[in-house]
């Protein structure tokens, strides 16, 4: 089967995806519908490349595998055929990691209100991207579900707009919050167990170069059960988490300190429990008028 | 600026300036194969040596400052480890020898700058190994191939220990008593090596002597099987051969030294095909002289016609009729020269069978 490219501004990121099967194209199709299709031509630098594909006639009709290639090399061990789109999103996000040290980069979710930026740090199962889905579909524009990017001479954030990857319960929880919420196909059985994306809204992705900086830097937990509760977090010990769940810190030696100390500087540091998401919401919305 | 796809990265490392009148979707190409052959750092310190850096468009400087920033904090970890490594030999009368990219850093050589590696190699006398091995072992390193098979491999026919990796830092050491394998056909005597070792700091650290520096390059490229790396290696011996050149007498000792070494084969290809990718300024008395080294010229062809294909950088970009192809025979080749037959054909079937093997599991 003859593959299609196709060249997606992508943040600050241009990428060149190619593949051959349906279910990525239709994917991408759906949920990067408000991106501009960038055209080929000599004057268009691509930063990324990745092609989307069966690894062989063997792995991929026999199989059903897919693979993911990144300018034709394989970092990863294929799939099976029905994560394909995923696998992009995954292969993506690897991409960055492993080759822009040009930002400072956070493993983070990041959303903008009246101009200022929350960063939501956590690890996985925190309920970061389920919180930030909420408040995108709340009136909140989306920066980023999976990275905070930060510019190492401005230190203002840039957006990195994409789908939301949510897990398990928190699609519902999405999607009975709010109408207008697209979803992309569901995909059970992944290594995070079952996955779907949320398409971003038209402004955040139509505003994609408008930078800001970061006003809160909150640590959330979701707690089964939990009082909806924000209590201060010292300063110091915020930028050492930042640190911790950084792809980059410690690539960019004194330039992500400072960098780091900078942002944490500008900004009011919390911890965050909750269970009960209108709360949530409710909160940060008071907290950013 | 009309320069065919595939040769973008080897004009652009010959004559850094060319690559200002590139267009952008040249300098897409341009980066991918830098970036893929390891080189792209190298490239930017030859760039901001000519004072061009600032020069380049944003698009692709974005990209080539990024792997400086990559190879500067690599720099720094390597001298954290240099360090670590000469604590272990100040408790031993040893001269600590190093290797390879360590060895150029440590002699501060031209060809280290934005070079990447994956572990330190030193060079130990065969019967100091034990002694250097506890005393790695005491500092925090431990071994690694714990597999019986393996820790025989090497111990008996191969020309280092298994590697150590520290249990803290996960850095790797290869411990050399040699540098090619025992079982290989010119293997050296590796007393001779030691002999001639440079002192190049206040501290424990030394280097091979400039011509072993680059026949050792020379020995490792070209006995190497896999050639994910062969154009960074190539590379650097282009700017060994570059910055040794103002040595007095250095073309005829490195012609003497070959010999002496049993390393005349190598040296030949290095220089023919430093020449031919890189304009390498060999002489040509010493290009010559190493041309009787190899008189027969059917095999001279088809080494050609392999080592211009394999060489290349390992890019899809870079690929011509028939790469694939000259990669495998290479392969093949690497084994054959390392390894006489009847160690050679148990020793493949054990590897086919573990990878089919490894293979089930993982599906």
């Amino acid at each position: 089967m003859k593959s299609k490219g196709i060249v997606l501004q992508i943040g600050p990121f241009t990428v060149s995806l190619e593949s051959s099967i349906d279910s990525v194209i239709e994917s991408v199709n759906k949920l990067y519908a408000d991106y501009v299709l960038l055209e080929d031509n000599s004057s268009l630098f691509i930063d990324f490349y990745i092609k989307i594909d069966r690894p062989n006639l063997f792995r991929g009709y026999i199989q059903s595998q897919v693979q993911c290639y990144v300018d034709g090399k394989t970092p990863f061990k294929p799939l099976p055929l029905s994560q394909a789109y995923p696998f992009f999103e995954w292969g993506l996000n690897w991409i960055i990691a492993s080759h822009v040290h040009y930002y400072l980069l956070v493993h983070a979710a990041v959303i903008e209100k009246n101009g200022d930026v929350l960063i939501l740090c956590g690890q996985p199962g925190a309920g970061k991207s389920t919180l930030c889905a909420a408040l995108a579909s709340k009136g909140w524009r989306l920066f980023s579900d999976e990275m905070a990017i930060i510019d190492l001479e401005s230190n203002e954030l840039v957006p990195f707009v994409r789908p939301v990857s949510l897990k398990n319960k928190a699609i519902n929880l999405i999607g009975d919050l709010s109408s207008d919420a697209v979803f992309g196909e569901s995909y059970p059985e992944t290594t995070k167990g079952t996955l779907s994306h949320m398409k971003p809204m038209k402004d955040s992705v139509l505003r994609g170069n408008e930078r800001a900086f970061c006003k809160w830097v909150v640590f959330p937990q979701y707690k089964p059960e939990a009082e909806t509760s924000l209590r201060s977090f010292p300063k110091g010990e915020t930028v050492i988490e930042l640190a911790k769940n950084s792809f980059n810190y410690n690539l960019l030696g004194k330039q992500g300190f400072n960098s780091l100390c900078n942002l944490v500087e500008r900004s009011q540091c919390y911890k965050f429990e909750y269970s009960n998401l209108n709360e949530a919401i409710s909160l940060f919305d008071e907290l950013s008028s | 600026m009309n320069i065919k796809p595939s040769n973008l990265l080897v004009s652009g490392i010959i004559n850094p300036a060319i690559t200002l009148k590139f267009t952008l979707k040249q300098w897409d190409l341009f980066i991918r194969q830098a970036r893929r052959s390891g080189v792209l750092a190298r490239f930017s310190y030859m760039l901001e040596e000519k004072e061009l850096l600032e020069k380049v468009p944003k698009e692709a400087l974005i990209h080539i400052k990024s792997s400086q920033t990559y190879a500067k904090q690599m720099a720094i970890s390597l001298q954290w480890e240099i360090q670590c490594i000469q604590k272990v030999f100040d408790q031993l009368e040893l001269p600590l020898v190093f290797l390879k990219g360590t060895a150029y850093t440590v002699a501060h050589n031209v060809v280290a700058a934005g070079r990447f590696f994956s572990d330190v190699d030193i060079l130990v006398p065969e019967d100091r190994i034990v002694e250097v091995e506890r005393a790695l072992i005491h500092g925090g390193w431990k071994s690694t191939h714990l597999d019986a098979y393996d820790q025989r491999f090497y111990r008996e026919w191969m020309h280092e220990i298994p590697p150590m990796e520290h249990v803290k830092r996960h850095t790797s050491i290869d411990v050399h008593h040699n540098i090619l394998p025992k079982t290989s056909r010119f293997c050296p005597n590796p007393a001779l090596l030691l002999a001639n070792i440079v002192k190049v700091s206040d501290k424990n650290a030394w280097v091979l002597s400039p011509e072993d520096r680059v026949i050792h390059s020379a020995t490792h490229l070209f006995h190497e099987g896999e050639f994910d790396h062969g154009f960074r290696d190539l590379s650097d011996l282009d700017l060994l051969l570059k910055e040794f050149n103002t040595i007095e007498l250095f073309w005829e000792n490195l012609i003497n030294r070959a010999g002496e070494l049993d390393q005349q084969l190598p040296l030949y290809y290095a220089l023919r095909y430093t020449s031919l990718f890189f304009q390498t300024p060999v002489p040509n008395f010493v290009l010559s002289v190493s041309k009787q080294w190899f008189p027969n010229k059917v095999h001279e062809v088809s080494m050609d016609w392999l080592f211009c294909r394999a060489l290349m950088p390992n890019h899809p970009s870079c690929e011509i009729f028939g790469t694939g192809f000259a990669r495998w025979v290479l392969y093949i080749r690497s084994h054959w020269i390392k390894m006489p037959f009847f160690l050679l054909v148990p020793h493949l079937c054990r590897k086919g069978w573990l990878r089919l093997f490894e293979q089930e599991e993982q599906d």
